[in-house]
């Protein structure tokens, strides 16, 4: 029997209508906008300055604190300018504009299609390579993965696990990756075995994607035994990573804590693959699988997709915006970011992009709570949503802290499931981000 | 008979020492209080806005009567009136307050700042500023979802639906400064009323550089500096591409709003202003 998270969770239609869309290479763009700001943490310091000539996987910006990560060109050509742009939700962020003259790779990154399978570096070799690379969880959050594979002193990690639940709706990147290239992805897994020294690792794939599981159990059991595949049942968000460690191990990661604490280390399949790429590729990352999808487009497509290409470029690709689509979103249609600038670039974790039309997106008219709790039997961190959205219209933060609003994961199934269209999440997300500042601001013990 | 005498005799025994119970109780926990904290309650608007910084007005009265010093309580409420009247009933001395009004500086309407993007989430400045920079390509500017109006428990402030900007009442507003806090912009103002409730201000927040600022809307700050090279008085500061108009030091001469090439520089309740043709024509008359 397939495993699966206890508490809460939603069924939303899978709409997974790109799945049979192979990946292709995204045409070369003429100007590239990299933004500094791809990952968690500290922005990345720009090395390059205005009239430099790049190539293709080029350092041009250095990470900047402990928290941050590099950033390679992913393409090459001459450095028009380094500014301040905006980001997809407006923010400005500082961005190197390359304008694009043809395409030059490094030399010392391997083009071959040639699967590499013996892993040379050591350990400590492994994690220095990956931060050299820029590398960054490719789940949504853009953690730098080299912190992420050292645990910190006093913690020691048992399970590696690998996420290729890909719960969102819609999205198929994962699905592509995990079908197309299954064996880089599982000596990925191997590389970061290595790097964090545990035995075993598990491999989460959600039960609707039967090729995928079949792919991949085939190959590991041929030569790598110790990746268990664990297929789990359908369920929203069984990718996010609290939930897909209970699911798969039954350890629960207590609040405010990490997956280490449980000693448990969650990575997606994009970043196996990355971490391919960059230890046995010697490619930094720079570009990543991105499913351009959406029931009013024509063609549904998986791109590889360089950073830096702006989404007005995408929809030119894809031959033009459809006529009734109204809204852009970064990502799946649960948790992705409403994309409101088409000026905008994209990044090394930009996942999906998501065209919906005016009757997919509208919300409906908000009327009274009527006590049904749908919303808590949806919430899979088990929460109380219908009273966090009240004391957060109320202001009490303090009584917010006691009713854990700082675990909320986001995920939206509270207001997925309210059939009085309350707003929830929107509430709670703002009042999470108060408390989350208020506990951060607080003297440590 | 017996009955009745015992239950009365019981009863009024038990009474007697409870009572005493309740007496001395009493005077081992007496709460002194300054009787003067009523006065000064009495005096207060009984607006319970927080606008003085303190929990309500009965804190309010409190700390007024345990501080040594009044001019550094304010009632904007009840403003100067109020304060002497306090200062009056406690025997001190405050000096009067220049009264202050909030001040929105913004002015992007529909037409001077075209909307980008469609908001169609949870109606809240809050939430909406929490999620993206704006629906317009001013990250600076008013977002129009009304949390300044809901705050204001005065209805001093209201969302204009023509402009989508709030719009202040001078008579209603009391400047307690419940909109400055709730506006996630930080858009709101409190500035001194002026001479003949005449200021004028910068109506605009925006950092951006000038053609960016511009771009987005069409009555920015660009920060071109003409403002401080054309005031007399050194009231004018620019930081961050933006003008900033010191209500101190302002003597209302209006050089900098006609000085403005955007008209980001506003002038509020002076009289019209006439051509100068007609005016030197009415000079001619006189």
């Amino acid at each position: 029997m397939s495993k699966t998270f206890s508490l809460g969770g939603i069924h939303p239609h899978d709409n997974k209508i790109s799945a049979t869309a192979s990946i292709e290479n995204f045409p070369l763009v003429d100007t590239a906008y990299i933004s500094m700001s791809q990952h968690l943490g500290a922005p990345a310091e720009p090395v390059v300055a205005k009239g430099d000539t790049v190539k293709v996987g080029q350092l041009i910006a250095k990470s900047s604190g402990f928290i941050s990560a590099n950033i390679h060109s992913s393409v090459s050509g001459v450095v028009s300018s380094v500014e301040l742009l905006p980001d997809l939700s407006g923010t400005m962020v500082q961005h190197i504009v390359i304008k694009v003259e043809g395409d030059v790779w490094m030399d010392n990154i391997d083009r071959s299609e040639e699967i590499v399978s013996e892993i040379k570096l050591s350990g400590p070799e492994i994690i220095a390579k990956i931060a050299e690379c820029g590398v960054v969880g490719l789940g949504g959050a853009a953690f730098p993965t080299n912190i992420k594979l050292s645990p910190p002193a006093g913690k020691t990690a048992e399970y590696l696990i690998i996420n290729g639940a890909e719960c969102e709706p819609y999205l198929t990147s994962d699905y592509r990756i995990m079908v197309e290239s299954p064996e880089q992805i599982l000596i990925g897994t191997k590389i970061m075995m290595k790097a964090l020294n545990v035995k075993s690792a598990y491999f989460g794939v959600e039960d609707n994607k039967p090729k995928a599981i079949k792919l991949l159990k085939k190959i590991a059991g041929k030569s790598y035994q110790d990746i268990k595949i664990v297929s789990l049942t359908k369920r929203y968000p069984q990718g996010g990573e609290k939930q897909m460690i209970e699911a798969i191990t039954g350890r629960q990661v207590p609040s405010m804590g990490l997956p280490i604490d449980v000693g448990v280390v969650v990575q997606n399949v994009g970043t196996a693959l990355a971490v391919y790429e960059a230890v046995q590729k010697n490619k930094p990352l720079f570009d990543g699988i991105v499913t351009i999808t959406g029931k009013c487009m024509k063609e549904q497509r998986n791109f590889r997709l360089r950073v830096g290409t702006t989404f007005d470029i995408m929809m030119y690709a894809i031959g033009g915006l459809p006529k009734d689509a109204v809204k852009l979103i970064s990502g799946g249609p649960m948790m992705g970011k409403a994309v409101c600038r088409m000026d905008a670039a994209s990044v090394k974790s930009t996942s999906a992009l998501l065209l919906l039309t005016e009757e997919e997106t509208k919300r409906g008219v908000e009327s009274n709570c009527i006590r049904c709790a749908k919303c808590v039997d949806a919430c899979p961190m088990g929460l109380e949503p219908y009273l966090l959205n009240r004391l957060s219209r109320a202001g009490r933060i303090e009584d917010l802290e006691e009713h854990m609003v700082h675990d909320c994961i986001e995920c939206g199934c509270c207001i997925y499931t309210c059939p009085s269209n309350i707003p929830l999440l929107d509430t709670i997300r703002l009042s999470k981000a108060q408390v989350i500042k208020i506990i951060r601001s607080r003297p440590k013990k | 008979m017996n009955t009745i005498i015992f239950t009365i005799v019981s009863l009024s025994v038990l009474g007697l020492v409870l009572s005493l119970i309740l007496y001395l109780v009493s005077q081992k926990f007496k709460v002194v209080e300054d009787p003067r904290i009523d006065g000064v309650q009495e005096l207060l608007p009984a607006a319970n806005c927080g606008g003085c910084g303190y929990a309500g007005c009965r804190a309010f009265a409190e700390a007024c009567v345990k501080a040594e010093d009044l001019d550094k309580m304010y009632c904007p409420v009840g403003g100067n009136s109020v304060m002497q009247n306090v200062a009056g009933y406690l025997g001190v001395k405050v000096a009067d307050k220049a009264p202050q009004i909030a001040v929105v500086r913004c002015n992007g309407t529909c037409d001077n700042r075209p909307k980008t993007s469609n908001y169609d989430g949870y109606s809240s400045c809050a939430v909406m500023a929490n999620l993206f920079a704006g629906d317009t390509d001013c990250r600076y500017g008013c977002l129009g979802q009304g949390d300044c109006e809901l705050s204001c428990k005065f209805d001093a402030i209201k969302m204009d639906p023509k402009t989508g900007l709030p719009e202040v009442d001078e008579e209603k507003c009391t400047a307690c400064g419940a909109c400055v806090k709730a506006c996630p912009k930080m858009i709101i103002e409190l500035r001194n009323k002026g001479l003949k409730n005449r200021r004028i201000f910068v109506s605009c927040i925006n950092k951006d550089k000038g053609g960016v600022a511009k771009k987005a809307c069409v009555v920015a700050c660009i920060g071109c500096t003409k403002c401080q090279k054309v005031c007399p008085y050194d009231a004018i500061t620019m930081s961050n591409n933006l003008a900033y108009i010191d209500y101190n030091k302002c003597k209302l001469c209006r050089k900098c709003v006609i000085e403005c090439p955007t008209r980001a520089i506003w002038e509020v309740n002076f009289p019209v202003r006439l051509p100068r043709a007609e005016k030197a024509q009415i000079i001619d008359q006189k």
